[in-house]
Parts: structure tokens; sequence; C-alpha cells
């Protein structure tokens, strides 16, 4: 990248040799004019004093005749000077302005800006690719989360969204191509300080070509893809990335999962919110029970996922849509959704739901009206594509929302937050909805009903010193009991719970209290932040562990516990 | 046969004869230099640094550096003479004679660095 200043100065050769000249033409003029003083004698000027006045008068501060009266001919250059002077700088001045106003100019500025403040990040920080709704919801996330990124989109507006976000620290954001590795390393992919790259725009080839970039440059860093095809999902998993999430996937499979078991689903969206989110009342709404009738409104990449996941739940299902594809078994009506001919066609008044999955939000909301005068008792299931529209969608009042953007950011921050916490949901989803109901039921009792934080660590002496020296003192074993008291009184119990420990290849999920935790073990926590607060403070300071564990305090320095470790035998 | 070319060539060359034509002559002899060749040179001097800004290439740097050095050297001498005549009339001194012609003798020898280059860079134009 050329620096600005040659470019300036570059752009300005032409009115700086001008100025010269004028000053070397006014200054020789100057010098040779004579002029006469009051006692009749011939002066002229010195080149000094000829540099001095033409400067003071070029710059129009103007002294006045210096250092005596002019004569009449000497006024008659000077009146000369001064046009071209002012021509001159006129000139200097409008090649600035304009120069100042140059696209290309203004983007090399803006582009230095951003890689300037990239290079000043000292902190871990995430790569985002894509500011679209679902690239802004996990900026959001990350932030709250306090979470440091640097972020890419090619559309200008929405960089400038993301600066009047009011985000907690500035991110460093420039509209630009994301699929040139020129500017993800100016994004600083290179940098050893980059964590991760979210690859979450629009489009699957540039998605496709930054999980390419990051792979070739900095091999084995996670790369976070949204994948709206199944050709680029395997691209991207064959590539090595760490997670690829494909949003209409990821919507069916939650659609199932909210069909088959809507404690387990309730469970889930609550432990993948955004920081600072809610639990979902305690009644989830109630799916109509199988076997039913489902009619799906489009049957596009979405509608055919819909579709499926219908019928694995064990419905019938009818497709409603424009193209009138067939559908290998099942009923297809052609026709748009918003007509309520077509609606009562495909069956609308006897059906159990409606699933209005359409990419046009207006289109959705309109079906979703009509499906409701047809049948008011109908179970309706709508998309909502833009956040924009989330105010129409809340006062409409579906039986269920489902906004995909918002499903993909919650999958990237889940898998951002800490590799334990995926393995955990994974569980989870394997689990019946009674366990999921009774843990959704204890944890809340036990930290309340925000989205709590997780945090995981491995008993070692890299990470949990403390906590370590004071095991290895103590005659019995540790158990998860003992380690979630408050540093401040041992009577007192954290508000966090274990969720799973992890020991060599065995997966203890939910172990009770009294598990004895061993070194080697990697325990994942869910909790207040206080508690993780209070729970680092203990792992890491042998003398907080040695009070919650109970064991005796020692004295903090080298020299005074050797003395009393020798007094003490 | 390139405009551009011709006016730069043209500076840098009279850049380099008007210091010489200063410069020649006996070191202390007021007589034998002439205030306005030393303005002259300058003033050349300027224009030709501002002509050598913002080429890229490294013989393009190694020019405008060059063409700093002169100006320095130039300006150093200017400041010598200024001092050097002070308020009061009449010839300057044999010693600040001899600075002032130095100084732009090294400017001088910064001059032809610059022609060399030019030179040589014109030789590996293969055109």
């Amino acid at each position: 990248m050329p620096s600005l200043l040659l470019i300036t100065i570059r752009r300005l050769r032409a009115p700086l040799i001008l100025i010269i000249l004028i000053f070397a033409f006014s200054m020789t003029g100057l010098t040779l004019i004579p002029g006469v003083d009051e006692n009749g004698h011939e002066w002229r000027l010195s080149l000094f004093q000829a540099f001095y006045f033409v400067t003071f008068t070029a710059t129009t501060i103007g002294f006045g005749e210096v250092p005596r009266a002019f004569t009449d001919e000497q006024r008659l250059f000077v009146t000369l000077i001064i046009y071209l002077s002012v021509i001159g700088w006129a000139y200097l001045l409008g090649s600035l302005l304009s120069l100042a106003q140059d696209k290309g100019f203004q983007q090399a500025i803006v582009s230095r800006r951003f890689s300037r403040s990239v290079g000043g990040l000292r902190e871990p920080f995430y790569l985002i690719c894509g500011l679209g709704d679902t690239g802004m919801t996990v900026a959001r996330a990350l932030d709250k989360l306090n979470y440091r990124f640097t972020a890419i989109d090619k559309d200008e507006r929405k960089v400038q969204e993301l600066e009047i976000e009011g985000l907690s620290t500035d991110a460093p954001a420039l509209a630009a191509d994301a699929r040139s590795p020129e500017t993800l390393t100016t994004a600083g992919l290179l940098k050893p300080e980059c964590e991760g790259v979210l690859a979450l725009c629009n489009d699957d080839e540039t998605n496709l070509a930054v999980a390419i970039a990051a792979c070739v440059l900095r091999p084995g860093l996670p790369v976070i893809g949204r994948a709206d095809s199944v050709v680029t999902a395997t691209s991207m998993a064959s590539l090595g990335a760490y997670r690829v999430i494909n949003p209409f996937r990821e919507f069916g499979e939650h659609l199932e999962l909210a069909m088959r078991a809507p404690d387990t689903q309730r469970l889930l969206s609550w432990l993948t919110s955004a920081p600072g989110s809610y639990l979902r009342p305690s009644a989830p709404p109630r799916m109509p029970a199988a076997p039913g009738h489902w009619v799906v409104c489009g049957y596009g990449r979405f509608g055919a996922e819909v579709a499926a996941a219908v019928r694995r739940g064990g419905f019938k299902a009818t497709i409603v849509d424009p193209s009138g594809a067939p559908a290998e078994g099942l009923r297809s009506v052609k026709g748009l959704a918003t007509d309520s001919a077509v609606l009562r066609e495909a069956g609308v008044e006897a059906a159990s739901g409606v699933i209005v999955g359409t990419d046009d939000d207006t289109a959705n909301l309109a079906i979703a009206i009509a499906a409701r005068r047809l049948n008011p008792e109908i179970f309706v299931i709508l998309r909502q594509n833009l956040r924009a529209s989330r105010m129409l969608f809340a006062r409409f009042g579906a039986n269920i929302t489902m906004i995909p953007s918002q499903i993909v950011a919650n999958q990237c921050i889940a898998a951002l937050r800490t590799p334990l916490l995926a393995e955990f949901l994974d569980i989870v989803r394997r689990k019946d909805e009674l366990w999921a109901f009774a843990l959704a039921e204890e944890l809340r009792a036990l930290v309340g009903e925000e989205t709590p934080r997780f945090w995981s660590f491995a008993l070692s002496l890299s990470e949990t010193p403390g906590l370590l020296e004071v095991m290895e003192r103590l005659p019995r074993p540790v158990t998860i009991d003992d380690l979630s008291r408050s540093p401040r009184s041992r009577e007192d119990r954290l508000a966090c719970m274990v969720f799973m420990a992890v020991r060599g290849a065995d997966v203890i999920e939910l172990p009770d209290g009294d598990f004895a935790i061993r070194a080697g073990d990697r325990l994942l926590f869910a909790g207040r932040r206080a508690a993780e607060e209070s729970l680092r403070l203990t792992i890491q300071h042998t003398n907080v562990a040695a009070y919650v564990l109970g064991d005796k305090i020692e004295a903090e320095g080298w020299l005074w516990r050797t003395i009393s470790r020798a007094f003490a035998r | 046969m390139i405009l551009e070319k011709v006016v730069f060539g043209f500076f840098i060359l009279l850049a380099a004869t008007l210091n010489f034509g200063f410069v020649y002559g006996d070191i202390a002899d007021p007589s034998h230099h002439h205030l306005w060749e030393l303005f002259a040179a300058t003033i050349v001097s300027l224009i030709a640094a501002v002509l050598k800004f913002g080429d890229r290439s490294h013989i393009g740097a190694v020019q405008l550096a060059s063409s700093l050095v002169v100006l320095l050297q130039l300006f150093g001498a200017a400041l010598v003479w200024f001092f050097g005549v002070g308020e009061n009339p009449g010839p300057m001194s044999a010693a600040a004679m001899g600075s002032v012609v130095s100084l732009s003798a090294g400017a001088l020898l910064a001059n032809l660095v610059s022609v060399v280059i030019m030179v040589i860079e014109t030789t590996i134009q293969r055109r």
C-alpha cells in the first residue's frame, strides 16, 4: 500500500512548482526595481527582504511596505505579485480539496485507518466476514461476551450500521470484498491474536472463498462457516472447517425437535441464546400430536428441509408453492399461498398446523393471517427473515417464530464459547424430554432465568495451580461440592453447576455433588459471572483453595512457608 | 521523446550547472561568487526536488534524497550569506565567503550524484 504522504505530494507537484516559480519571479523583480528614499537616494531590497515581503504578501498577512515606503513603479509590480500569488495558492488549495474528495484517496485513508486499528489489537479477536442479520447478531453477542472482533462486509452501509450500533468497544470494520485474501490479511487473519474466522456472508461462494483462504493461510485456525447448499457444506467440511452451519438444515432440526420434544428445544434455545436473553415461559407451546396434517408454504431449500422434518415427526404434509414442483410422496398445490382459495385447496381448514417459510416477510405474514382466519385453532410456525420486521412478527404472535439468522448466530456463539459446550449440547439432543425439563428447572433454581455463562478448565498445573497443590496435600478426595463453595464464606454455595466432566475418553454428564475430581479431568461449568470469578480465584490461588477445601492456610512467601513447615515437623 | 523526461533532465542538469558556476573561482574571494547565481541555483534545485516527488522506484527514492541534501546545503549557504552580510553594507569577509562556497560545494557534490543517477537510469533504459 503506497504511503498517503507520497500520494498527496505526487498530486501536488504542479501547484508546488507554480508557487516556487511565482516566488522566484517576485523576489527577482522586487530586488531589481529601485526605490527612492526621503533624501532622494536610490535603494534596493536585498534578496532576503524581498523573500520576507513576498512571503507575507502571498499569504495575505500584509505588514505593509517594508523596510520603507515604495515608489509607484514598485507598487505596480507588487500589485502583479499579489494577483499571481493568489492564483498560486488558489490552485494549491483547489488541488488539495479535490484530492480530499477523491474516492480512491478516501478509500486509501479508510483502509489505512482500518489496518492501523487492526494492527493495534493486542487481545484475542475473531474475524467476522459478512454483516447481514446473522453477522450483526454474532457481533452484538461477541461484544456482550467481551470478545474483540474485526468485521468485513462488501456493503458500506452495513459497516456504517455496525459503527452506529453502540458496542462497548470500537470494532474495526471495513467495506471490502471478503473473497480477496489481501482483505482478510488486512483484517488480521495472519495476526497470532486472531482466534477464529466466521464466514457468515449471504452467498456461499464468498463463504467458501473465506474458508479456503483461512485454511491455506492459517492452517488449523477454527473456521465457522455458513453454507446454504449441501455442496458448499461438504467442501467446507473437507477443508477441515471447525463447524459448518447450514441455516436451512439447522432450522429443520430445530423444528423437528420442537415437534418431538418441546422441553428439550426450550432448554437448548436457552443455553445457546445470546447473553442477556431469558428462559422462555415454563409451558412451551404444545405441538399438535401426530398423526396430523401440516400445510407447508414455500418449497425452496427451506421448505424441503421443513417438509422432511415434518415427515420425520410422523405427520402428513401438503406443499403450497408457486412453481408447483412435485415433491416425492407429498401432495402439492400450485399457487400463491397468500390466496385464500389456494390455502383452502391445500386443506388449511382441517389441518393441525401451518408452516410459513417463504423468504419474503410480508408474504409470510399475509399467509399466516389468512390461515388463522380460515382456521382459528391452527398451529402457526412462522419464519422471520429480517430483523427489521421483528415488531410485526412479535405483535402477530405465531405459536413459534423462527429466525434463521438468529439460529445460525446462536450456533456460532455456542461453538465459540467453549468447545465442551458443543459436546454437551449434543448430549442434550440425545436425552428425552423429562431429563431436559428437570435440568432446566434445576439450573433455573440455581442461576435464575437469564442465560447462564459457560466456562471450562482442565485440572492441570497451568490452569489450576492452586487447586492442584491443595488437592495433593489433602488426605481425602476433593468432590464437586467442595469445589463449588464461595471463597468469601465456605458455608455458601456458588451459583453454578457442573454440566460435564471429561476424564480421558469418558464423559460424565451432570456429575453428582460427591463426584471426586482428579488431576487431568476437564470440567464444564454453567452459572453466573460472579460464580465464575470466585471459582477462578479458588483454582488459581493456593490459599483460597486451602480455605475453600477446608485445609489449613499457609504463608504466601516461600521463606515463611519453608520455616513454618520446618517447625511443624 | 517524452516531454516529461526532457523537463526532468533539464532541471537536474541546470541545478548542477548553476551550482557549479557559483562554486567556481577562488573560494574566499567575494568577487568570484555572485548572490544571484546562488539564488538561481536554489530555485532550480527546489523545482528539481518537487519534480522528484512521488516516484516509487528505488532510484527515484535516491534521487529525492540527493535533492533534499542539495536543498539543505544551499539553505545553509544562504543563511551564512545572510548573517555574513548583516546590516552593514560592503563586501563580505573572506571567512564568511569561504564557508558559503564550501557549503554550496557540498550541494554541488549531491547535485553531481543526481546527474550520475540520471545518466545511469538513462543507460538502463533499453528503448
